[in-house]
């Protein structure tokens, strides 16, 4: 946010660097059942960001007293990859990437029904391999996926998409450049259905219509993230339906 | 379970089969994909079987150990994140972390296949670090070998960024069309010991009834480049040469495969 050294200018004529509309997702690509070892998996790109989800679980609970009666443990682990992002970074977990776990579970556990999973854990982990901004929301988009995949009942299938600003104008989906040079990033997850907000997190400037011009951005955006997450359930699980 | 397994695989191993067709010293199907990670210097993701994967190199300018002040140095380090195996818990790298990572080092490493002297910026004070970082993303046995196989296809992929003398900085987005000087593709056969029989490329059913483990590293089809051996069995001189002379074999076969 607010970097220097960036391009002079990130929108020209109501167009953005990389040629997107100013609401224009970057090209989605999704694929479920990617791991064999995992319960539920799931791989996705957006841009050039690239994520890998796996759920382990609903399985014993370890340790011990960590196990609820009435719900399932869930655990949610996020990483970046040493090679993921232009600078080498350090391998394992840092302050961030803690944070981004904690949120990322809690707007996970919003649209799962733990109440089915008494006395078990659920652990759904997700690994960095390519970073180019929108990691985290690209992490829950492919972690419900990946829950949806290990057949975790949920309330609805969350995706994750942020909006910002950038120009003085606001854009949904920032890429890296935009991220860095730009006025404001706001990730989201939603639940498609109900267009509830499970994660909200924001950094820079932003006045309450921009907030409200992004919210509306990002839960039309929902449905087609949605539409994504499903074509990779159907490509995994429908042709076997229909034989 | 693991008695009648055992039982089952070691007939099946007299009549020279394994439980998945292979014969004892067969690899599974092995595929590499070529620069999977846009953000390093240089990657590799590697499928042997249902084991899979990605290895990535990252160069940055640092500072010489005091007795090799003209060489670059290699850092390898492996992550066994908890999205590849039931048995991996987040957290700082452990024993099978690391020892991964420094099989893999070795390996790279004592071929020589890195010229580290063309590695120097300005003697005693800049030269290259080559940071290797092995992730798995499923874990069916062997991934020493599949970690080798992807470090040096991720070698050879590599391109140096550009470097800012007068700033003294590296320009990680800027890449450059200079390779890394590369001389030769080691390559490592792992054979796991299940009573007195040895099979190639084990998957991690058959991992699980092994005594012990080998891994032999070679160069080419007459030069051992390293050596380690896990577990808790024993082996003889006589096993370890007759794993050499297999390990040249089906080292050549896929070394054919890294373009």
């Amino acid at each position: 946010m607010g970097g220097t050294g960036g391009p002079d200018k990130l929108i020209v004529n109501g167009k953005r660097l990389d040629s997107r509309k100013l609401d224009e997702l970057r090209p989605l690509t999704i694929k479920a059942g990617t791991i064999p070892n995992a319960e539920g998996s799931c791989e996705l790109q957006m841009g050039e960001t690239k994520v890998i989800a796996a759920v382990y679980g609903p399985k014993e609970v370890l340790p011990r007293h960590l196990e609820e009666s009435d719900r399932a443990y869930l655990s949610a682990y996020y990483d970046m990859a040493a090679f993921s992002t232009t600078d080498r970074c350090r391998p394992g977990p840092d302050r961030r990437s803690k944070e981004i776990a904690k949120v990322m579970r809690d707007a996970l556990a919003a649209s799962i029904i733990l109440e089915k999973y008494p006395r078990t854990s659920i652990a759904v982990y997700v690994e960095v391999i390519n970073a180019n901004a929108g990691t985290r929301c690209a992490a829950i988009t492919a972690a419900a996926v990946a829950l949806a995949d290990a057949g975790i009942e949920m309330r609805d299938m969350p995706i994750g998409v942020a909006g910002g600003k950038a120009d003085d104008t606001v854009i949904l989906d920032l890429d890296n450049q935009e991220d860095n040079f730009g006025q404001a990033d706001v990730p989201l997850a939603i639940l498609p259905r109900t267009k509830e907000i499970s994660l909200l997190q924001m950094d820079g400037h932003l006045t309450k219509d921009e907030i409200k011009t992004i919210f509306s951005m990002c839960s039309k955006a929902s449905d087609n993230i949605q539409k994504a997450q499903k074509e990779a359930l159907l490509a995994k699980y429908g042709r076997e339906k229909n034989e | 379970m693991s008695n009648s397994l055992k039982d089952y695989t070691c007939k099946l191993l007299e009549k020279n089969m394994r439980e998945d067709g292979r014969k004892p010293m067969d690899f599974r199907e092995i595929s590499i994909e070529n620069n999977p990670i846009k953000n390093a210097n240089g990657s590799a993701r590697v499928k042997l079987g249902d084991t899979e994967v990605i290895v990535g190199i990252k160069l940055d300018v640092g500072s010489p150990y005091s007795d090799s002040p003209e060489s670059g140095v290699l850092i390898s380090s492996a992550e066994l994140t908890p999205i590849a195996s039931v048995d991996f818990e987040p957290g700082p790298p452990r024993e099978r972390a690391i020892e991964l990572a420094r099989v893999t080092d070795r390996a790279i490493r004592e071929s020589k296949v890195i010229d580290f002297n063309k590695l120097c910026i300005t003697p005693k004070e800049k030269i290259w670090m080559v940071f290797l970082d092995i992730y798995p993303i499923n874990d069916d046995g062997n991934l020493f070998d599949a970690a080798v196989i992807g470090a040096v296809a991720a070698l050879y992929n590599t391109v140096f960024p550009k470097y800012d003398e007068k700033e003294e900085k590296v320009l990680h987005k800027e890449l450059t069309k200079t390779k890394l000087p590369l001389s030769c593709k080691p390559i490592m056969c792992t054979f796991y010991k299940i009573e007195d029989k040895y099979i190639l490329d084990a998957n991690a059913r058959e991992k699980s009834i092994s005594d012990c483990r080998v891994s032999i590293g070679t160069l080419d089809k007459k030069t051992v480049c390293a050596m380690q051996k896990g577990g808790e069995g024993t082996v003889t001189s006589e096993e370890i040469l007759d794993l050499i002379s297999e390990a040249f074999k089906r080292g050549d076969e896929v070394r054919k495969l890294i373009k």
